[in-house]
């Protein structure tokens, strides 16, 4: 009987063991390039791991049955009758029922840190008094912190591109350019039908809705280039629907700004 | 509650044709009816699988190269749509509940013969209509969820043929719902007891709840989308004032117990194959029911996950997070109970057990996804990625479609009195197993990387990945060739099975195979214990 238990706190160990190592060694994500990534990255590597746990402990025991208690040649008959296990059963209702619960609460964490939970508003550059109250969308800023300098942008799509609309510097951009560092507020509107803009590198996804302006904001940690995709089917160029986010340092940015900017607008 | 013969059915039946041409006349026969079921469904699936193979042709290079755009667009519409509506949802419950569930019961037909011979017949002209819409102006290309505003721009008549199609295919659905629980209520034989009816029974009558309340509701939305596009309403059209997202919330309050309509009688059929091949009672009866009924009420309140990075607030896409997670839970007992009904037994290894068994690491895996899914900050980076369609797949493919084959392999002998071929059979699940695996597992990693779903094109980094996911297509493609020889050959010339080849204890096994047109030449039998294995053993000790 020692002998058994043994066995199987061996196995239990080594599954999680293999588990543990997988998790912390196979990285499946792309780049981490949004304050966003990394945290997102968190959930994920937990989440992998309590997955793999599950996952190899289920294969395991399903064919460690069908070797262990597969039908010799020579057997008749029935296997145990046994029906059931009441405590057994309640154990693997409770720790699934904790596990889902603490998971639950651990994502609440994280999205509130993505800040999933602040109030969705925009900032209307050149009305600085006001701010307008979106219903949907992530944001990542706060009312007080909205007011001071972050880079508001209008997106608008359409079959089958984006546009980028720079208020403060009164010009449309079919590339979005930020500064590397700085929280972006973005307003999205589509003109025709939904689409969705989604950075895999940054870890963010919204849809763009026809009739209904939805907001995102993120704050880019890494300069580069990042591929802008369209997620939401909008039609038939719907996989050539792609545009380009360029991160950069602020002195390019600006430089970038200044060139594109028309002159007549006075701030 | 006995159960008489109605002199008028019985001279109906007579006024049916014999032998194979039933199976093309409106017979009453709820056998006849679930084979009509399962081939009409197969046929379908060898369609929506032609169209799969299409896809992934196309993306076997990352150029649209293989078809026009708007046709890819078709193709994956009815891809989805064949799929669901016309091979997995008729097959887990027209197919098996028609052919099982008088058995169950004991009872002579089903509650309403007429009206489910309607419900079947309703299904091969709305699913012809659907595949010949490509032949007017192009079949429908909004995908199987049909969102406006795309869904009213593209082109109409496609579009209003899928409508009218998913229309009927819908009302067969609620047809059925409401025969499966009209006869698990009221036709159950005397001295039957709800407790001890087979996981099945349990399992259809969640099931048609979940159709028959839900299922409306998308009739509703596609009356109200079709009014849109033929007679420019608003109620989805954001130019006159409409608003898409509730097309969104109205869909999927039907489309995820849709889920469940696809899954929950896979676990109803998987609990009665593992019994018998394992020779062990069912683990758990009672926790199996309620996890039952209790994903049939989760079930219903958890559809805006499909919405998180819609039009939904915060607070919204956090509720939806909780409920989802906790399907987790009764679901998660059942497999449990599975593992469990497989411990300690006396299992034969053969290609109904060997499906079943794939069938909960598929889930398993499927279901660890899910859970994944269902967490806002984590979906809003993969949601509408090739990671949603590795993991549906895992969920309806990994899941149901082997219970199908598992089931297949189970009853046979009891629809035609022949045994089908083990090594075919074997054969079948090896390559099944494997292809189905090459396919989509590798589709986690194009999701979490970057490339979108319903694309015709994408980056050349994904070549590579795609290549592989095509060469798995291709394995599932061939495994269906044994399974064809299997059946073709095991219809004529299968070694005999007598009445009860697998010696089960559920009442269909109880009489002969084929059975008698009523089922049972004299009164049907009480069972009292469906998974009593191993008592008559320990009663003689």
């Amino acid at each position: 009987m020692l002998n058994k238990n043994f066995y199987l706190i061996l196995i239990i160990s080594l599954v999680f063991a293999i588990s543990f190592w997988i998790g912390f060694n196979v990285n499946l994500l792309p780049e981490e390039a949004s304050i966003n990534a990394p945290i997102y990255d968190e959930l994920f590597k937990i989440l992998f791991i309590i997955g793999l746990i599950i996952f190899i402990g289920m294969t395991i025991a399903v064919i460690y049955s069908l070797f262990k208690f597969r039908k010799r040649n020579d057997q008749i008959g029935d296997g145990i009758a046994l029906e059931g296990n009441l405590s057994l059963e309640i154990v693997w209702t409770i720790i699934p029922s904790i596990i889902v619960l603490l998971i639950g609460l651990y994502s609440y964490n994280i999205y509130d840190r993505m800040g999933g939970m602040k109030e969705l508003n925009h900032n209307h550059e050149m009305m600085s008094s006001n701010t307008e109250k979106i219903w949907a969308g992530i944001s990542q800023t706060s009312d007080n912190e909205i007011a001071i300098n972050n880079l508001s942008i209008e997106v608008s799509a359409m079959q089958f591109a984006f546009l980028f609309n720079y208020p403060k510097g009164n010009f449309i951009s079919g590339e979005l350019h930020v500064p590397v560092d700085q929280k972006v507020s973005m307003k999205m509107e589509s003109k025709d039908v939904i689409h969705a803009f989604w950075v895999p590198e940054f870890r963010i996804k919204q849809d763009i809705i026809p009739g209904q302006p939805t907001i995102l904001n993120f704050t880019p940690t890494k300069v580069g280039k990042y591929p802008i995709i369209c997620a939401e089917l909008c039609g038939p160029y719907h996989g050539g629907m792609r545009a380009s986010i360029i991160v950069e340092e602020e002195s390019d940015y600006n430089e970038w700004f200044n060139k594109n900017k028309k002159s007549e607008v006075n701030l | 509650m006995t159960i008489s013969i109605d002199p008028q059915k019985t001279n109906n039946e007579s006024l049916q044709p014999k032998g194979w041409l039933r199976y093309f006349s409106f017979s009453l026969d709820h056998k006849v009816i679930g084979i009509q079921y399962l081939v009409c469904g197969f046929l379908f699936y060898l369609i929506g699988g032609t169209l799969a193979s299409a896809i992934r042709i196309e993306l076997a290079s990352p150029m649209s190269d293989f078809m026009p755009r708007d046709v890819y667009n078709q193709v994956l519409t009815l891809h989805g749509t064949i799929m669901i509506f016309l091979w997995i949802v008729p097959v887990v419950n027209g197919a098996f509940g028609n052919y099982l569930i008088p058995f169950y019961v004991g009872a002579r037909d089903m509650a309403f013969p007429r009206l489910n011979a309607v419900a079947f017949w309703l299904i091969p002209p709305s699913g012809l209509m659907l595949v010949a819409s490509y032949f007017v102006e192009g079949a429908a290309q909004a995908g199987w969820t049909a969102y406006p505003p795309l869904s009213i721009t593209t082109p109409q008549s496609g579009q209003i043929i899928w409508i009218l199609s998913v229309l009927l295919l819908g009302g067969s659905s609620i047809f059925g719902g409401i025969n499966f629980i009209a006869t698990i209520i009221k036709l159950r034989r005397p001295g039957l007891k709800l407790m001890q009816l087979p996981m099945y029974c349990w399992a259809m009558l969640g099931t048609s709840l979940l159709v028959v309340l839900s299922t409306p509701v998308l009739a509703g939305t596609l009356i109200l989308l079709s009014f849109d596009i033929i007679a420019n309403t608003g109620f989805f059209n954001p130019v006159l004032g409409g608003n898409v997202v509730v097309y969104q919330h109205l869909f999927w309050f039907y489309s995820h117990p849709a889920v469940y309509i696809m899954v929950l009688p896979a676990f109803g059929l998987v609990s009665e194959i593992l019994p018998v091949h394992a020779r062990k009672p069912l683990f758990g009866y009672t926790t199996m029911v309620f996890s039952i009924m209790g994903i049939v009420v989760l079930g219903l309140v958890v559809w805006a996950h499909h919405m998180f990075t819609s039009g939904t607030p915060p607070w919204m896409r956090l509720f939806f997070t909780i409920a989802t997670a906790f399907i987790a839970v009764p679901t998660g007992i059942k497999f449990f109970n599975w593992v469990a009904t497989l411990w300690g037994g006396k299992i034969s290894i053969n290609s109904a057990m060997l499906f079943s068994c794939g069938f909960i690491i598929n889930f398993v895996f499927g279901g660890i996804t899910g859970v994944a899914l269902a967490q806002v900050p984590f979906d809003i980076h993969v949601h509408d990625t090739y990671f949603v369609v590795a993991h549906f797949h895992y969920i309806v493919y990994g899941g149901t479609v082997f219970i199908i084959f598992s089931s297949i392999y189970h009853w046979f002998p009891k629809v035609t009195g022949k045994m089908l071929n083990e090594k075919l059979g074997i054969l079948h699940f090896i390559i099944t197993f494997i292809g189905f695996n090459l396919c989509f597992a590798p589709q986690h990693w194009l999701g979490l990387n970057g490339m979108p779903r319903r694309v015709a094109e994408y980056d050349p980094q994904f070549q590579f990945v795609n290549q592989i996911s095509s060469l798995g297509a291709l394995l599932m493609a061939i495994s269906t060739i044994p399974f064809l020889i299997n059946v073709f050959l095991s219809v004529r010339n299968g070694k005999n099975a007598g009445d009860n080849p697998w010696n089960a204890l559920t009442p269909e096994w109880l009489t002969s195979s084929p059975p008698p047109v009523e089922n049972w030449e004299g009164e049907a039998p009480l069972v009292e214990e469906p998974y009593g294995y191993g008592k008559e053993i320990s009663e003689q000790k």
